[in-house]
């Protein structure tokens, strides 16, 4: 039988994966909707009311399901890694904690004015509550990567009996790699978001239907993605700087590279053998590495043998992980660029080949930030707070079989949502933007409403 | 009085506040899933729900809250208690999921319709059940032997627990019955008004068996409660519990719309009050006490200022919002 903490690893890294596909959506969708509501307000155009109640219809499935995978994720650092908890709760305690004020509660309390209260409220109030949905989803992330960029970089803190302690929480909240990383992580959940869109937008392109509103959202989308994704490679670099600087263990398995040395090749491909310490097959780029992670044509690269075994990370997950990433976010720029020439040639829309690839890197961004975490968290082991706590003491002490019926409740309950939540979206997705409700007159009392009279015919 | 004494002490009461809010208002969301079977159609469940569905999602942040709060404040107590019942609060979060994703996965369905109704259902009885049983070991105590609780995976199982696990399935119920009594009309609200008067007669019944086995338990977690002269201090307590629960029986008799729910958080108020006193100065009865558990006042100290502003800052909105939805929920008024 498995251990408890290894079961509890993988518990922890499905639930979380599922659980991060959700917030990372809604991110997207809550300030695209902002952006929607925006333009509406000024132009009050139906065309772009309609994309308003579309999207939002997408975005209340997805912020449904993030919120009820996110429980889960507040009660498993007690649950199974009550190690953690102890050693480390007066840190991130308080961060999450600060999360929940600031965050969880100004989402979950405007979603309801932003999803029903449309007849009730003002459009000006209305569209404040959307503002706020989508500040609470930014400031979630900014609590969300501290805790997390405060295990990966720990600061401001002390030991006290074998518990952590907080020393200075400027210095732990601005931890070395929590800049880099918050901004590498919105540019993600932007990316992931307009990237559906973009795809979305395609799908009806081909289909011919919804003709007016899938041009106007597909160059939004392309826009959106031709400026943001030349500054997310920008980001990842600087992230990757900081990786070197402090965890280069981290960097070492990423690149896997062996031995340190200097003007370091870049491994386009590999079989990392972490028995024999050699990469098999290994396809090479010379001086390239060093180039990327160090900004100089020949700066030295620590390699993994400069540690302990015990102290080494996987090498073959991150490695791969992160080539993942990378290739996912070179073929996004490449979407961008041909996009802008299309554009440009006023051929965007009837490009019936280009609009097939907008389809298939619908899940790009999605598996770029998935396969970027599993980077950083299998990368970042045998730690759980990097240099401080071993993820073999942070699990609680409970019974293997505890873990292992969890987990399987849990792989069930989610393959349950996802296979439902999928086709939903689907349904909602195929049937598109149509025309949003008729909006009932709006009066004081709001909730008699008096007379149904058309929006468009009213503005 | 130090820091380290006193920090303790306003964190005990901030999270105290932060499960109480949690236990009234999604308590009325839960019951109202306990009692959707009794609506004689699809569509009247359909209201029932709507009636919650603006604010459920507010509603439930309050035990993110308290979970995240027992955290920062109490990260030994949060540790020992949530790993210590970890089954339960398995089958607490699988129930809140499908209760949770139920409002938005029943309007998009179609033919899997009647399976999100079941799950609203289900899922409210078993999160209600299971935070009444978690609520029962924890009151009943849990022993620590180097820190850590050794007892088994199945310790939190005991007739008390299960008790109070019902206890909380027809509490939530009243809550959720007289929350729709307030919101709803014609037969919805008939429907609740009739399920009020037997499940009142059950909540008090309920009440009076957990209060009559409290001093047998081993924990001796009530003998704050019996020892003289605290029982003649604490005795305001028992006694307002009884006038509110004869106030709230003559408010349901009477038909009132607003008094019976406002009347039934009094009542559940002053029950979970009655409970935190008893276990008051622990945390993890029988011996872990808020100081014991307690993070550094480094720790408590920079949370409290977020806490200070914030949950004020978080009262007004929750309070705003339910203004904009007040008012009866009818038929028509759809989904987004």
């Amino acid at each position: 039988m498995p251990t408890a903490e290894f079961l509890s690893r993988i518990q922890f890294g499905f639930v979380m994966s599922f659980h991060i596909l959700f917030p990372a959506f809604t991110i997207g969708l809550a300030s695209w909707l902002v952006f929607l509501e925006a333009l509406w307000l000024r132009q009050r155009s139906a065309m772009l009311r309609d994309l308003y109640f579309f999207w939002m219809k997408v975005f209340a499935g997805s912020f449904g399901l993030g919120v009820v995978s996110g429980i889960v994720m507040s009660f498993q650092f007690g649950t199974n890694w009550a190690g953690l908890s102890t050693v480390a709760g007066n840190v991130l305690g308080p961060l999450l904690n600060y999360e929940v004020m600031t965050a969880f509660f100004l989402e979950a309390t405007f979603l309801g004015v932003m999803l029903f209260g449309w007849n009730r409220v003002s459009h000006r109030t209305h569209f404040i509550a959307t503002c706020m949905v989508a500040l609470g989803t930014l400031i979630s992330s900014f609590w969300i990567l501290s805790a997390n960029s405060w295990m990966q970089t720990p600061q401001g803190y002390t030991m006290v009996d074998g518990v952590i302690q907080a020393t200075d929480w400027w210095a732990a909240i601005f931890n070395p790699s929590f800049p880099t990383r918050l901004v590498h992580m919105v540019l993600a959940c932007f990316l992931s978001t307009g990237l559906v869109v973009g795809g979305v937008s395609a799908w009806y392109l081909l289909r011919g239907v919804w003709q007016d509103k899938a041009q106007l959202m597909l160059r939004c989308a392309l826009a959106f993605v031709a400026i943001v994704i030349p500054l997310q490679i920008l980001v990842g670099d600087m992230s990757g700087l900081v990786v070197r600087e402090y965890q280069p263990a981290k960097l070492a398995a990423i690149e896997a590279r062996w031995t340190t040395e200097k003007s370091v090749p870049l491994t386009l491909f590999a079989w990392p053998d972490e028995k024999a310490e050699r990469n098999d097959y290994a396809v090479d780029v010379p001086h390239l590495g060093s180039l990327i992670l160090t900004h100089s044509w020949d700066g030295e690269v620590q390699g993994l043998k400069d540690f302990a075994p015990e102290d080494r990370p996987p090498v073959a997950a991150p490695f791969f992980s992160f080539r993942i990433m990378v290739g996912l976010g070179l073929l996004m720029l490449a979407l961008a660029v041909v996009g802008l020439l299309l554009w440009w040639r006023r051929r965007l829309f009837d490009s019936r080949w280009y609009l097939r690839c907008w389809m298939a890197m619908m899940p790009a961004g999605f598996i770029a930030l998935l396969t970027g975490w599993y980077t950083a968290e299998i990368g970042r082991q045998p730690w759980v707070v990097y240099g401080v706590l071993r993820t073999v003491d942070a699990a609680s002490p409970v019974h293997a079989s505890s873990v292992l019926s969890s987990l399987i409740v849990y792989f069930v309950t989610y393959m349950i949502l996802f296979g439902f939540g999928s086709w939903y979206l689907f349904k909602v997705l195929r049937t598109g933007p149509e025309t949003a409700p008729p909006r009932f007159g709006f009066e004081a009392t709001a909730s008699r409403p008096l007379a149904v009279v058309d929006d468009r015919r009213e503005d | 009085m130090d820091l380290a004494t006193t920090l303790p002490v306003v964190w005990f009461l901030i999270i105290g506040f932060a499960i109480m809010m949690y236990v009234l208002l999604d308590g009325f969301v839960l019951g109202i899933g306990i009692l959707t079977p009794f609506a004689d159609d699809e569509a009247q469940q359909e209201l029932m729900m709507n009636t919650a569905a603006p604010i459920w999602d507010g509603n439930e942040t309050w035990l993110v809250m308290g979970g995240a709060g027992l955290m920062a404040a109490f990260p030994r107590a949060y540790a020992v208690i949530l790993s210590s019942l970890y089954l339960p609060v398995l089958a607490m979060l699988i129930a809140l999921i499908f209760r949770g994703v139920a409002f938005e996965f029943r309007f998009r369905a179609h033919r899997s319709r009647r399976i999100w109704g079941v799950g609203f259902h289900l899922g409210s009885v078993v999160a209600a059940f299971a935070q009444g049983l978690m609520l029962g070991a924890i009151v009943e105590g849990m022993p620590l032997e180097g820190g850590k609780y050794l007892h088994g995976a199945f310790a939190w199982f005991s007739p008390f627990s299960v008790l109070t696990g019902m206890a909380l399935v027809f509490g939530y119920g009243l809550l959720g019955a007289t929350w729709l009594v307030l919101k709803t009309e014609g037969r919805p609200q008939r429907i609740a008004r009739d399920l009020t008067r037997p499940l009142m007669l059950a909540v008090i019944a309920f009440m009076v068996m957990v209060s009559a086995w409290l001093p047998f338990l081993d924990s001796r977690l009530m003998d704050r409660w019996f020892a003289w002269p605290n029982f003649l201090y604490l005795s305001p307590l028992p006694i307002l519990t009884v006038v509110v629960a004869a106030w709230l029986w003559r408010a349901v008799l009477a038909n009132r719309e607003v008094a019976p729910f406002v009347l039934a958080l009094g009542f559940f108020a002053l029950g979970f009050l009655g409970l935190v006193v008893g276990m008051w100065p622990n945390i993890v009865p029988p011996t872990m006490s808020i100081w014991n558990a307690a993070s550094p006042p480094s720790s408590q100290g920079f949370v409290l200022v977020g806490a200070a502003i914030m949950i004020p800052v978080v009262l007004f909105y929750t309070a705003y919002s339910y203004r904009v939805f007040r008012g009866k929920v009818r038929a028509e008024e759809g989904y987004h």
